[in-house]
């Protein structure tokens, strides 16, 4: 039994690593394609070179991001079997579909007009070209609606029934499945999530090259589409965490009760907890600074509306609170943290000053890991939150898990860590090195990298005539 | 069964998408394998970008398989994953290696010799390991109730090794016979060189998997050579000697398109092959696909979709291959 809960805790310690990594790359994708898309529709619109310019530098990015979204995907796709058999077994013929519809609606598309938005605007054209990428954005949005799907459904499981050698099985039609309670919750709350990653690390690379040279125009472009995101989105996405939250506590209340670090029961109203240590042992919250019956009114809508703790839930069923309790902190502090950057710039922007006012591209450089570390901090929260089930309610982790040897998902596990640090510790340098460059009028490809489009085409035919930034992506 | 039998259908659709992902990236990691044969420079660039518009929808195609299998066939995907586990994770490092040297190559010029040794590691083991893992999967597997029951290395035999090996053979094939169409000048030369002794390996270990998987299990026995079902099996060696004898004519004619798709021809007969052994069972001969089935709903659910998507799939796809078509330079296609 030891050997047993030690080899379910390396799986669920590979699973949590390989995710982890994983959920970083789509993150960001799914935020530059839309960006891109949005980019190379401008250029097409108004023809402005910057547009143009600013297409070929994302692009360069997005490339080396997609690659390591690709291959650490591929990863996912078969850790549900290795690693998690009886889960695969037991879910399979409700989720797996799910997933099937997600590789032949998103990952094919995505895979089949990717290499035409890298490498063939010479062969097909700028309106086709522009289909292709297009094509590859709404491609990582699909990819986002299925598998959070599935990642709702496993939170919040309706439409099952159990058959005779205990599977689910589909009862109540595929939309009710699909569209199971909290999944239009979490879609929105995390596509947004990936816009506002991308939205400052964009804002972050041309807050960096503006410190350098304030009038570089790609720099001021993409600092300025940044900021108008973070202003637009971020308040938005908070309303949204508020009502993602508010399905939570309908549908997992042992989730909130740990988030808000409610051990105890509060009949007349429950506190916010704004910091303290949580205390796991002793059922409280240690040093704890809270703002008497705030929780009940965010929760409740009602400042004297009783709140249930976790000493209504049986031991064996409740989620571990401290690591819920500080990454669910850690996100919201940030969001707060993008909305305090994007009210800033308005401000700046209000007063022509958006370019010129150091301390704004600072805190904004500052902040361009925000998003990749509220997105996992918030997947986190909710994934630990889930705990002790795979199935909510319905399927435990310590049930789920493949009849493997401890020594085998060691092994894995040791293999994944060394080999994800090394190829994506490097391509995380590699981003770097490429945002590091500033935007350049005349934006070029990297020497003998296959996108190429300089010399005998008819980008280069556009650049010679035309003393505009023109150039195509 | 009804008249129409959806489980069936989806053995058929799995099949086809590793059918398909086989000749597909099979020809991308060939290239792989072959990676350290080419001189330094403009010629590995040329082999490198006549596979990268391309590479990432290949491997879809494993996705699929995989997912499909989890959909499909849950219980066959429960049990056989954790049976193969030390190869699929090797595959899957193997894949991560190779897919992101595509990139990186190009971005860390310094490095650009250790990215590339990353490209042919990583081709060499995700092909090596795929081997192993259909060489294992014939060979057999202990389940218990509806759960794999040996050891972490029961996968590792004789056989699977050897199939490890087969498959590295077939794979430098196709990418070579791919470069051959790809490429012209010296690669191409180089290319014919190889594909020549390739296909003489490839013969072989098509031929010593051949004489031994009917002795691995008393029912491929009986599949293959019991009477009168000989007489329909007899034709797969017999169409695998033609093709072979029209592959080495079109080398010999130097003809540039062909060869790749007698060398495709080849593989379809060895899955051909595969697919007479392992009838009607997902795992052989102990859970039939018919046992290893999602329910009803579930296979119907996703045969709409896959009834939609797959040929709207192939067609973009042929679309991307048509914009990519034609001889490719060291610097990107033109």
């Amino acid at each position: 039994m030891v050997e047993n809960d030690l080899a379910i805790n390396l799986a669920r310690v590979q699973f949590a690593f390989t995710v982890s990594f994983h959920f970083l790359f789509p993150a960001f994708t799914i935020g530059i394609a839309s960006y891109l898309a949005v980019l190379e529709g401008l250029w097409l619109k108004t023809d402005k070179g910057v547009y143009a310019n600013l297409y070929r530098y994302w692009l360069k990015i997005f490339a080396v991001v997609f690659a390591m979204g690709v291959v650490s995907g591929i990863v996912m796709s078969y850790q549900f079997g290795t690693n998690w058999s009886v889960f695969s077994d037991k879910a399979g013929p409700v989720i797996g579909p799910l997933m099937a519809y997600e590789v032949l609606t998103a990952f094919f598309l995505e895979a089949g007009f990717l290499g035409v938005m890298l490498f063939g605007i010479n062969k097909v054209g700028r309106k086709l070209h522009f289909v292709a990428t297009l094509a590859v954005a709404v491609g990582t949005f699909i990819s986002a609606f299925w598998i959070l799907s599935v990642n709702s459904w496993m939170q919040t499981p309706v439409g099952y029934a159990i058959n005779d050698v205990g599977q689910f099985v589909p009862a109540a039609g595929w939309w009710d499945i699909v569209w199971n309670p909290s999944f239009p919750y979490r879609l929105v709350h995390t596509v947004l999530a990936a816009y506002l990653t991308t939205a400052f690390a964009v804002g972050a690379v041309g807050a960096w090259h503006l410190l350098r040279d304030g009038t570089n125009p790609g720099a001021r472009k993409m600092f300025s589409m940044a900021m108008w995101m973070a202003a637009l989105v971020a308040p938005a996405q908070i309303f949204m965490g508020d009502l993602h939250g508010l399905n939570t506590l309908e549908h997992q209340p042992a989730k909130v009760m740990a988030m808000e670090g409610h051990y105890q029961s509060h009949p007349d109203g429950a506190p916010l907890i704004l910091f303290g240590i949580p205390n796991s042992a002793d059922k409280r919250v240690d040093y704890a600074i809270a703002i008497p019956k705030a929780s009940s009114l965010i929760l409740k809508h009602d400042l004297n509306a009783p709140l249930a703790g976790l000493d209504t839930i049986p031991e064996a069923d409740q989620p571990p609170v401290g690591i819920v309790f500080w990454s669910f902190r850690i996100m919201v502090g940030l969001g707060f943290a993008m909305l305090g950057i994007g009210l800033w710039s308005l401000f700046a922007r209000s007063r022509k000053k958006l370019y010129d006012w150091p301390w704004l591209h600072r805190a904004a450089l500052a902040m361009g890991p925000s998003g990749f570390i509220a997105v996992l901090a918030g997947w986190v929260t909710t994934e630990v939150g889930r705990q002790p089930f795979t199935v909510y309610g319905l399927l435990r982790t310590s049930e789920s898990a493949a009849p493997l040897d401890a020594p085998a998902v060691a092994a894995s596990l040791l293999a994944f860590v060394l080999v994800y640090f090394i190829v994506f510790g490097a391509g995380i340098v590699y981003l770097f090195k490429l945002a590091a460059k500033p935007p350049e009028a005349h934006e070029p490809t990297p020497d003998d990298a296959p996108i190429r489009s300089a010399g005998t085409t008819p980008a280069a035919a556009v650049l010679e005539g035309d003393h505009e930034e023109g150039v195509a992506p | 069964m009804n008249g129409l039998d959806l489980t069936v259908i989806w053995a058929g659709i799995i099949a086809f998408a590793v059918v398909i992902y086989v000749i597909m990236d099979g020809f991308d990691l060939g290239i792989g394998i072959l990676f350290p044969n080419f001189r330094v420079g403009p010629d590995r660039d040329t082999a490198m970008n006549s596979i990268a518009p391309v590479w990432d929808g290949n491997e879809t195609w494993l996705v699929l398989g995989g997912g499909g299998l989890l959909a499909a066939f849950p219980l066959a995907y429960a049990i056989i994953l954790p049976a193969l586990y030390a190869p699929i994770i090797a595959m899957l490092l193997g894949l991560v290696l190779r897919g992101v040297a595509f990139e990186f190559r190009w971005r860390d010029p310094a490095h650009r010799a250790r990215w590339d040794l990353a490209f042919t590691a990583g081709s060499v083991i995700a092909t090596f390991a795929q081997g192993v893992t259909l060489g294992a999967l014939l060979q057999g597997i202990t389940v218990e109730g509806r759960a794999y029951a040996g050891g972490w290395w029961e996968w590792l035999t004789p056989f699977s090794l050897l199939t490890g090996f087969a498959l590295l053979v077939g794979y430098a094939l196709l990418g070579c016979c791919w470069l051959i169409w790809k490429t012209e000048g010296a690669l191409q030369r180089q290319c014919y060189s190889y594909a020549g002794r390739l296909g003489i390996l490839l013969l072989v270990a098509i031929a010593v998997v051949s004489i031994a998987t009917p002795f691995l299990e008393a029912e491929y026995y009986t599949r293959w050579l019991a009477y009168p079902g000989v007489l329909a099996t007899a034709q797969i060696p017999l169409a695998t000697l033609i093709i072979s004898f029209l592959y080495f004519r079109s080398l010999s004619k130097r003809q540039q398109a062909t060869p790749f798709f007698y060398a495709l021809g080849l593989f379809g007969l060895s899955l051909v092959g595969l697919g007479v052994s392992m009838w009607p069972d997902v795992i052989p001969g102990r859970v039939t696909i018919w046992e290893a089935a999602a329910p009803y709903e579930s296979q119907l659910f996703m045969l709409v979709g896959a009834a939609i998507m797959v040929p709207i799939i192939l067609a973009y796809t042929a679309w991307a291959y048509w914009v990519f078509r034609g001889k490719v330079g060291s610097d990107g296609y033109h």
